[in-house]
């Protein structure tokens, strides 16, 4: 392809190729190839989804109200998020009211489990871009104590409780086993942090872990089973009973009381602990505003957590919807899912077969038929691949657009959004004002890497505000009465047309999330999931277009070519996964990243 | 005494033909028998961390799982205690054995590691087939895995009875393999095969 300019980037692949395969603590499967400069610093870059998903054809003829229990099963972290979206979709296409217990216990979820997976991301698959955990090991446990007493009242902070921490991270190191610690590039000039900040970060990576565990409570308690909670088409499945006792069958004031007090913990945890640490880490890495790719300038949400049962409208979103293009702040444009002109999905370089590949399809007439093929420039042949032809057909991902622009999605989109409609996001504003005051940087720091870090941890004290609101949303109104949660006026499907059409919408954690189904004679004619990371990981179009990944890693310099880490912090910040923008399965015995330079 | 708490987990994808050996082994385990309380079995799927808290809570771990030994396709395999971390991560074949292994590996350094730990696997024949089933020569090994879980959760004192009931489900009615199986899209509607798995597999 040698040297094009495309949004704003000259892309230039005729340098030194480094390639990053798989790139780790993600879950799924993401290949990179970057073009390095004579400096180090990055040109052109490919991002590729390395296999093949097909969530869509295995629901064909099933039971519209099943498919939620499908979607579930695509991936292994917004598993509620899915269902949510199916759901919703089918409530959409049946015209289904839920009651408002039932869109008040939804949102419940749905912040909580925002609530687990940023925190889950922050400490336990992204610090370790930050954090250099061998490092920890020369800090001073009582100067760490200090650091962390100037920042957060968090009663875990004495001297002993650092020194103890230490050691244990000593004997881990020492016994050889680094176990989640693994493969890090530690001792990398990239990572910034003294050592006391790093002992900090490791003992908050312990806290959080323990503490992870408690958050999901409340999904048990609302959803029944757990791992995999219950979901239902017209409303939620669990009843309820202010009267009743014990801990199994509907939902009492006993367990009521527990959701009320895992909140609280939640917002204790993330006041003191999550957002200190973020702005003790960003302080560190403020100089370093590299990965923006096209947060500047495009920016995606479909909006979430509806205030109200059944309104979707935008000004009924607590998250907001809207797109921003073109890098005009100051106008963002409606988002219509079911308007064919805006969400298109296009497969130029991405394995699979469209009638006329410069046309995009919306996905209610998508089409799902795999083309695998490679471009004259590969090298490497089909079954060892050593370098990609980003000429041709080159992912397994495809490349979906908003009224043709590629598009980034998640925390950071959403953040941006809010933070522009003070009026409307008083709270979202403030929180993003606070933070960029308190490293005392301009909005534009924002279009970063450290900026996606930084929003996803504002908007965790956002969600955390939110579900104490909707919590008590739902006390007022069980205690007024009303105790509906489930609307089976239309369960039968002797009730349903002979064909319908439907698009439900979440934002997933880590962004736009929309499922599109058609119901012909009460079965599954066609169902299409477009989610978050097909968005931020997508190839390029039939016009050259990079995808968020893609242009995010553009013109970064990086420290040493064989150690990526500056690659991993920023794909990362994204909080991809690849599970459900492709499907889950690995290569055999694949332990450790492959980085070749070439 | 309090008697041990013993998790009984089937992990992997159902999606994906022998990968659901795990899952379809403790719905099958949850249909025929009961358990007393401190018994817990458990459809784990692909999830990873979110499994921590029933793993360190309980002192007896059981996985039923399919496990890439390199062995023929239907053998059934038991490894017992250090040695189960090390098979989860030894040849992955599926992520969420990445996602287990990182969840021992969190009970570990939580100092919550179940004291037992026995994992139950079987040679997978196909995992190709999205949308798929079991095939046969791993369907067979479903009652032989059974029994030695069994076996296991007699000797952890939690000796398991014939159900006289129906059991409440463990997966979703949606998923359960009869209406799974009988369901299926035909092949010229929907695609089965995966990729060719091509990226890496001779990487060198």
């Amino acid at each position: 392809m040698g040297v094009y300019e495309t949004q704003g980037f000259k892309l230039d692949n005729t340098g030194k190729r480094v390639v990053v395969d798989p790139v780790c603590r993600i879950e799924g499967h993401l290949r990179v190839e970057v073009n390095l400069d004579s400096n180090n610093v990055i040109r052109n870059a490919v991002s590729t989804g390395t296999m093949w998903r097909g969530l869509e054809v295995i629901l064909k003829g099933r039971d519209p109200r099943d498919a939620w229990a499908f979607t579930e099963r695509i991936c292994g972290v917004c598993t509620g998020t899915h269902a949510l979206t199916s759901v919703r979709a089918v409530e959409d296409a049946l015209a289904i009211r839920i009651p408002e217990n039932a869109n008040t216990i939804r949102n419940l979820m749905q912040l909580n489990l925002y609530i687990h997976d940023h925190l889950v991301h922050f400490y336990h698959l992204h610090a370790l871009d930050w954090v250099d955990v061998v490092s920890a090991l020369q800090a001073d446990p009582k100067a760490t104590s200090t650091l962390a007493q100037s920042i957060s009242s968090w009663p875990l902070s004495s001297p002993g409780y650092f020194r103890d921490i230490q050691n244990r991270l000593k004997k881990f190191v020492e016994s050889g086993q680094l176990g989640p610690f693994m493969n890090g590039y530690w001792g990398n000039p990239a990572y910034k942090l003294p050592p006391e900040a790093n002992l900090m970060a490791v003992a908050h990576y312990l806290e959080a872990l323990d503490f992870q565990k408690e958050i999901v409570k409340v999904h048990t308690i609302f959803g029944g089973k757990n791992p995999h909670p219950n979901w239902l088409v017209g409303g939620v499945p669990c009843a309820i009973n202010l009267e009743g006792t014990g801990a199994v069958g509907a939902i009492n004031m006993e367990r009521l009381n527990l959701v009320k007090s895992i909140i609280d913990r939640c917002t204790e945890f993330v006041e003191q602990v999550y957002i200190p640490d973020l702005l003790a880490i960003g302080s560190f890495y403020k100089g370093w505003l590299h990965g923006g790719g096209l947060s500047s300038k495009n920016l995606l949400s479909y909006g979430d957590i509806p205030q109200l049962a059944n309104d979707y409208s935008a000004a009924n979103l607590l998250l907001p919807r809207g797109a921003i293009i073109n890098g005009k702040l100051d106008e963002i444009h409606p988002v219509d899912l079911k308007d064919p002109e805006q969400i298109q999905e296009f497969v130029a370089h991405s394995w699979y077969k469209y009638p006329d590949e410069t046309q995009g399809l919306h996905p209610f007439d998508g089409v799902t038929e795999p083309n695998f093929v490679l471009g004259p420039n590969t090298k490497g042949t089909k079954t060892n691949i050593k370098e990609l032809d980003e000429g041709a057909k080159y992912s397994w991902i495809k490349a979906p657009r908003w009224r043709g622009h590629a598009m980034e999605v998640g925390p950071l989109a959403r953040m941006v959004l809010g933070y522009l409609q003070p009026k409307a996001y008083p709270e979202i504003h403030g929180l993003v004002d606070g933070a960029l005051k308190h490293l005392d940087v301009p909005v534009t720091a924002l279009f970063s890497t450290l900026g996606r870090t930084a929003a996803r941890g504002l908007e965790t004290a956002y969600c955390v505000k939110l579900q104490s609101q909707q919590f008590d949303k739902l006390m007022a109104n069980l205690k007024a009465g009303d105790l509906n949660t489930a609307n089976i006026e239309k369960w039968e499907p002797s009730t349903w047309p002979k064909e319908a059409q439907g698009a439900g919408f979440t934002e997933a954690p880590r962004g736009a999330l929309g499922h599109w189904i058609r119901i012909k004679d009460t079965k599954i004619d066609n169902y299409q999931c477009v989610v978050p990371t097909t968005w931020n990981g997508g190839p390029r179009d039939h016009k050259g277009q990079i995808g968020a990944f893609e242009a995010s890693l553009m013109d970064t310099p990086v420290a040493k070519a064989d150690e990526p880490l500056e690659i991993l912090r920023t794909l990362h910040s994204f909080d991809p996964c690849l599970a459900c923008s492709t499907h889950v399965m690995s290569p055999d015995g694949q332990e450790m990243t492959s980085v070749k330079v070439r | 005494m309090n008697p041990k708490k013993i998790l009984v987990l089937g992990i992997g994808n159902l999606l994906w033909a022998d990968e659901g050996f795990g899952v379809r082994c403790v719905e099958a385990l949850n249909a025929s028998w009961q358990f007393p309380p401190q018994v817990t079995l458990m459809d784990g799927g692909t999830q990873g961390l979110y499994l921590l808290p029933y793993v360190q809570e309980a002192d007896c771990l059981l996985v039923f799982d399919a496990v890439d030994y390199g062995d023929t396709p239907g053998d059934l395999r038991e490894v017992v205690g250090d040695q189960v971390p090390r098979f989860m991560g030894a040849k992955k074949m599926s992520l969420h054995q990445t996602g287990f292994q990182e969840v021992l590996m969190a009970a570990e350094l939580t100092g919550k590691l179940p004291a037992e730990l026995v994992l139950i696997g079987v040679q997978p024949e196909e995992l190709e087939d999205f949308g798929g089933s079991l095939r046969d020569v791993v369907k067979a090994q479903m009652a032989p895995a059974l029994n030695l879980a069994l076996d296991w959760l007699e000797r952890w004192g939690a000796a398991g009875r014939l159900r006289e009931s129906e059991a409440e489900a463990i997966t979703d009615a949606a998923l359960a393999i009869d209406l799974y199986e009988g369901e299926r899209p035909p092949a010229d509607q929907a695609y089965r095969l995966g990729d060719a798995r091509f990226l890496n597999l001779e990487a060198a």
